[in-house]
């Protein structure tokens, strides 16, 4: 079974490769649309690791609304803002250290401690991903889940009234 | 024959440090908000890697993305209305011109 490997090189390649540009280019929009494929092929990792209900939020949530919602917050402030080439070459310098040591570490931890067996993991059983959800959600995790939604509605309102221009007083 | 653990922890590594480096180095605050949604995307595709090949699989592991998932779209909601009111004051969105506190 190669071809999950094939799909796998893909996606990842294409994960990281957004990444690594949205560093590397300097126009602010060309940076949010590299992100944006960044997003999108994580969802298809998350389809590989049978989590379709998470991977289809994960389009519509970070490929829909967070890409559109960052263009609308550049479009609404300096639209065609550069990132300067040279500029604070020591605080890069250390930046750069500080991740590749970060980089470094958690490599050498995940290559030392033992991982289960992926033959061992369980077959994905009859019941399909978005029922299992949904019976996890509304049973076991219902007070989160309400949590979750005030949390939401609370964040709308504040934005509204941050973002909304003080004319009125 | 299937991909194993490591393979996704080791991409989720890799953007977490990338978004981190943006969040550090980068000058524009939309850029800084962005990078931060990276590293949170890098921990989902973690906790969703474990909820299939961890010690107990379980469904556990995709419920808790959601949720983080739900608090970021709050996190953006709001980090963008905090930029534009902060744009119509200050008529900047870089972070180092931000300064006001330190002056």
């Amino acid at each position: 079974m190669s071809g999950q490997f094939v799909a796998f090189f893909i996606l990842s390649l294409l994960t990281i490769g957004g990444a690594v540009f949205m560093i590397s280019f300097t126009r602010v929009v060309h940076m949010v649309v590299s992100l944006g494929i960044t997003f999108l092929c994580i969802a298809g990792l998350f389809v590989m690791l049978d989590a379709e209900f998470v991977a289809v939020s994960q389009v519509l949530v970070y490929s829909g609304a967070i890409s559109i919602l960052m263009l609308f917050g550049i479009m609404l402030t300096k639209k065609d803002d550069v990132e300067p080439k040279a500029h604070r070459n020591k605080r890069k310098l250390i930046s750069f250290l500080l991740v590749a040591a970060l980089f470094v570490f958690v490599f050498l931890g995940i290559q030392a401690s033992p991982w289960p067996n992926p033959e061992a993991a369980p077959q994905p059983v009859e019941q399909s991903n978005p029922k299992q959800i949904g019976l996890a959600v509304f049973t076991r995790y219902v007070i989160p889940f309400e949590l979750v939604s005030l949390l939401l509605l609370v964040a709308l309102v504040g934005a509204i009234l941050m973002a909304k221009k003080e004319d009125g007083k | 024959m299937t991909v194993p653990v490591t393979s996704y922890l080791l991409v989720a590594l890799i953007l977490f440090c990338v978004g981190l480096y943006g969040a550090l180095t980068k000058r524009n605050a939309v850029i800084v908000l962005l990078s931060i949604e990276l590293m949170l995307n890098a921990v989902n595709l973690n906790l969703i890697a474990f909820a299939k090949f961890g010690l107990h699989p379980a469904i556990t592991g995709q419920i808790f993305s959601l949720f983080t998932m739900t608090v970021a779209a709050a996190e953006v909601a709001v980090g963008i209305a905090v930029l534009i009111a902060l744009y119509r004051n200050r008529e900047t969105v870089n972070v180092d011109e931000m300064d006001t506190m330190k002056r």
